[in-house]
């Protein structure tokens, strides 16, 4: 008997009797204001959102914010289909500025969900030294509960919750901002 | 329990020699105590929260069969390879296979509980082939030849004069120097070479969802996207015991982890790997080492609800107190405690009586686990398999006989009184633990038993 | 109502104070306590040491004394908590249970069941209150720190009442002292440096006295204290309630 049959065969004889799961609860409904406690959250976990009116104000204030920039990829002017690579991944070790779209805000955590269509390769945005999302502000949910209903039994190959800057606290539990990924997190919240 | 073997309470005192150390690993960890109380508090169905996520989990354990063979068809079919491990010596091999096929000497690794419970490492160097730790506080206890001391804070014990010195000797970082945003930026350059020339990178499973044949994994550095977005080939591995049934689910979960583990509401990355990007190889090993037995017993199942938040180490004042590395297991704390002497009863025979039964563990546990419960069970099952010493048996044995019988049980009190008020050296010796740093208690000239005797029952 | 008073076997012999404060205490409320004299040990040292399969003589012994009362009442969290959640015995099984149920700490008994609203009692005192953990997270008589929950205590609530005491804030407030049973001499390093850091934390808020629902917890504070020979003292819970 291989491993498999024999690791299926012992939870099988040995796993207690059915125990149901628990009815659907998403937690009680929040009433406060969603883009407010959104942008409260991610600048607690070192982020920062800004809130404009259209797509064409972003480039400009995200060069005037980055003003040393010497590679920006900007993935809302090109977009690439689903997966694909835009090459090897190895060759976006210089880029400083990513821009990408995010899927929706999560308000109580800060996260922001993305997927393979927004990545447009999966490494550039833990990559990047300097990651700017763009997210309109009716794309913004209370909870996790919420996110996950709106993501659904959709198929994203790669999706991920991503919330401020990459960090650490492992040295004496002083927080350092741009532990791998990175160093800062933009997002821009259109209307 | 054999002497020779490590025990917690030795180790322990040796931590306990440099106590303006102990305070300080106490206060950080209470810390994070603190910070996980103020983000619980956040929430006002925290509670509801917890139960919510042990039903899920008591749910999982009870149809863990299916949801297995339910994952392993949805993972296959997102284009993923399901392997399977009876024991740690099996699970290494499946690494080290799909490691040699790809001719490859140098790998990166995120965090993992499960490859320390495997001790993967060392078996992979042993092979020639170089594992470099990427979650910094990993790769800190990595360069100094440790182990790490916690599961979710891996260098906690470590000061950063200490982590100066370290990289120091070993990434040529100038001497005296313990910033800890320089060091951390020092890493970040050492590693980044290590994520850029790594083929295969290796990642733990936080939750691995049935329903969708997709793993999550969180970290808040990143090390584990970049690791396994730079390789060709990512290798997950996982316990089985980490299969939850439904995506939605994860939002339970999510909430609790991270808020438990370090009180920030999310981890930075959570990374949902449904399927391989294109060109990429993508691996899945399902650990079993004596989780499904496990499952078969109904005071210790339990402890396969773990999520691995470090909650309970956090809060465990015998755990701040002593370190991680006095509990002498991949796992250490609270936690660590229920889950070694299932592994190794005779090895681990001291770790369910390093805790003094307070509770708090259960207490903040995300997902329900009766620690405490588990620990004082243990302590039964460890005595009756004859894993204590010698000692102790006898004078276990000799109380009973002596609080059984309660004539003799008031003859020796009195008897113990007078001794205690009349040759104080007889117990105030170095022969005494008790009397090492504390006064015993002053004795009375009678019993409440004797007054009672002649102030309420008088004439009687 | 017909209580049995259950002094824990330490307390009979270290601590006969308490014992006579609990007594009287119940008095003065008007009730009719007796004290069953053979009784020991609940076997509570042995079954935190994993013997509990050695326990059955103290269990027999237990429920010969006790099973006839109303309530039993104790004045320490962790004997009242080892009876509740440990107490069998194959013989008598219905006594067992009945007395699982009946068996009361002393806070806990003095505001759930008698309801006791007022106490004649003076204690001018800075206090501290250790929340023993067997009392407070195993019988839950206080909030514990831990969950998202509505905060309560019962001995606080019963040390408010009483005239001239001032309650400090403790900067941890349930802490554990590191007693624990056989703890205290299996890993004697750990556990002085818990009760030492819990002393500390007393005598940072300025007390005069330490005082608990535990005097296993006590006398390891004690031995600390004294050790270090500090003017805290500590004072049983029973002491206080029926102070002056
Ligand atoms: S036992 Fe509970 S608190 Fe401890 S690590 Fe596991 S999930 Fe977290």
């Amino acid at each position: 008997m291989g491993s498999r049959e024999k690791i299926l065969a012992a939870v099988k004889t040995n796993q207690p009797p059915l125990s149901p799961l628990p009815s659907n609860w998403q937690g009680s409904k929040h009433t406060t204001n969603l883009k407010e406690q959104f942008i409260q959250t991610v600048t607690n976990i070192g982020g920062l959102v800004i809130e404009v009116n259209s797509v064409e104000e972003i480039i400009p204030a995200v060069k005037d914010k980055f003003p040393e920039t010497t590679r920006i990829v900007n993935l809302l002017e090109s977009p690439k289909p689903t997966g694909a690579s835009l090459g090897d991944p190895h060759e976006f070790e210089n880029v400083t500025i990513a821009i990408m779209q995010g899927q929706l805000g999560v308000a109580e955590n800060g996260a922001v969900w993305l997927t393979d269509k927004q990545m447009g390769d999966r490494v550039l945005p833990y990559i990047c030294e300097n990651l700017v999302l763009v997210m309109k502000s009716t794309e913004i949910v209370p909870t996790l509960h919420e996110a996950y209903e709106r993501i659904g039994s959709s198929d994203y190959g790669l999706g991920t919750f991503l919330a401020g800057p990459s960090k650490t606290a492992d040295i004496e539990q002083s927080l350092v901002l741009g532990a791998h990924g990175p160093k800062s997190l933009m997002v821009y919240l259109l209307p | 329990m054999n002497d020779t073997l490590k025990n917690h309470a030795t180790l322990a005192e040796k931590f306990n020699r440099d106590i303006p150390r102990v305070d300080w690993h106490d206060k950080t960890l209470w810390f994070v105590r603190e910070k996980r109380d103020k983000a619980a508090n956040q929430i006002p169905d925290w509670e509801k929260l917890r139960e919510t996520a042990s039903q899920i989990k008591n749910n999982v354990l009870s149809n863990l069969h299916d949801y297995l063979v339910e994952f392993e068809n949805n993972a296959q079919q997102n284009g993923i390879t399901v392997h399977w491990a009876s024991t740690p010596k099996e699970h290494n091999e499946i690494v080290h296979r799909i490691i040699q096929q790809h001719g490859v000497e140098h790998i990166v690794k995120s965090k993992s509980m499960l490859t320390e419970e495997c001790g993967l490492n060392e078996y992979l160097e042993h092979q020639g082939i170089e594992v470099v730790d990427t979650d910094l506080g990993e790769r800190i206890v990595q360069l100094a030849g440790e182990p790490p001391s916690h599961i979710v804070l891996p260098c906690i014990h470590w000061k950063k004069e200490e982590i100066g010195e370290l990289f120091h000797q070993h990434l040529g970082t100038p001497k005296g120097n313990a910033d800890p945003q320089f060091l951390t930026s020092a890493a970040r350059a050492h590693l980044r070479e290590h994520f850029l020339h790594s083929k295969v990178a290796i990642t733990g499973v936080n939750f691995a969802v049935a329903e969708t044949g997709e793993f999550v994994v969180c970290t808040n550095e990143g090390n584990a996207d970049l690791g396994v977005q730079l390789a060709d080939v990512h290798i997950a591995c996982m316990g089985i015991e980490k299969i939850i049934p439904q995506r939605k689910h994860l939002g339970i979960f999510l909430r609790l982890l991270a808020r438990s583990a370090t009180g920030q509401p999310i981890t930075t990355y959570s990374s949902h790997f449904q399927k391989p990007r294109a060109g990429q190889e993508m691996h899945i090993v399902l650990v079993d080492n004596g989780r499904s037995e496990r499952l078969g017993s109904e005071d210790f199942r339990n402890a396969l609800k773990c999520i691995r938040c470090g909650a309970c180490f956090n809060t465990c004042p015998v755990y701040r107190r002593s370190g991680g590395h006095s509990y002498h297991t991949a796992v250490a704390g609270p936690i660590g405690s229920i889950l070694a002497p299932a592994l190794d009863m005779e090895k681990n025979a001291d770790l369910p009586f390093a805790s003094t039964l307070c509770g708090s563990c259960t207490n903040v546990c995300p997902v329900k686990i009766d620690i405490h419960d588990q620990l004082y069970k243990w302590r039964q099952v460890l005595v009756k398999n004859g894993h204590v010493t010698r000692g102790k048996k006898f004078s276990m044995m000799s109380m009973r006989f002596l609080l059984s019988h309660s004539s003799l049980y008031n003859f020796s009190g009195t008897l113990g009184r007078w001794v205690m008020r009349n040759l104080p050296s007889l117990v105030n010796n170095k022969f005494n633990p008790w009397y090492k740093q504390r006064e015993m208690p002053q004795a009375p000239a009678q019993s409440f038993r004797s007054w009672y005797l002649k102030n309420k029952q008088h004439g009687k | 109502m017909n209580i049995g008073l259950f002094i824990p076997c330490y307390v009979d012999q270290f601590y006969p104070h308490v014992a006579i404060a609990t007594l009287q205490l119940l008095e003065k409320s008007g009730l009719k306590v007796s004290y069953p004299l053979q009784q020991t040990c609940c076997g509570q040292p042995m079954a935190n040491s994993g013997f509990e399969h050695l326990t059955n003589p103290c269990s027999t012994n237990f429920i010969e004394n006790f099973s006839t009362f109303d309530y039993i009442v104790c004045p320490s969290g962790s004997c009242t908590l080892h009876i509740k959640d440990h107490l069998h015995d194959e013989k008598h099984p219905v006594e067992a249970a009945s007395i699982r149920k009946k068996v009361y700490e002393l806070t806990e008994f003095l505001t759930d069941v008698i309801q006791l609203k007022k106490i004649k009692a003076r204690f001018p005192h800075k206090v501290g209150l250790h929340q023993s953990c067997h009392g407070q997270r195993g019988l839950k008589l206080s909030q514990m720190s831990e969950l998202v929950a509505p905060a309560f205590s019962k001995p606080e609530s019963l040390l408010q009442m009483v005239n001239g005491l001032e309650l400090v804030t403790l900067d941890r407030k349930d802490e554990c002292c590191g007693f624990g049973g056989t703890f205290c001499v299996n890993e004697e390093a750990v556990s002085v440096k818990m009760g030492k850091d819990r002393v500390a934390d007393h005598i940072r808020q300025g007390v005069d006295y330490i005082t608990g629902g535990d005097m296993s917890c006590l006398m390891h504070l004690d031995g600390i204290l004294r050790r270090q020979k500090s003017s805290v003292k500590t004072i049983h819970i029973a002491e206080i309630l029926n102070a002056g």
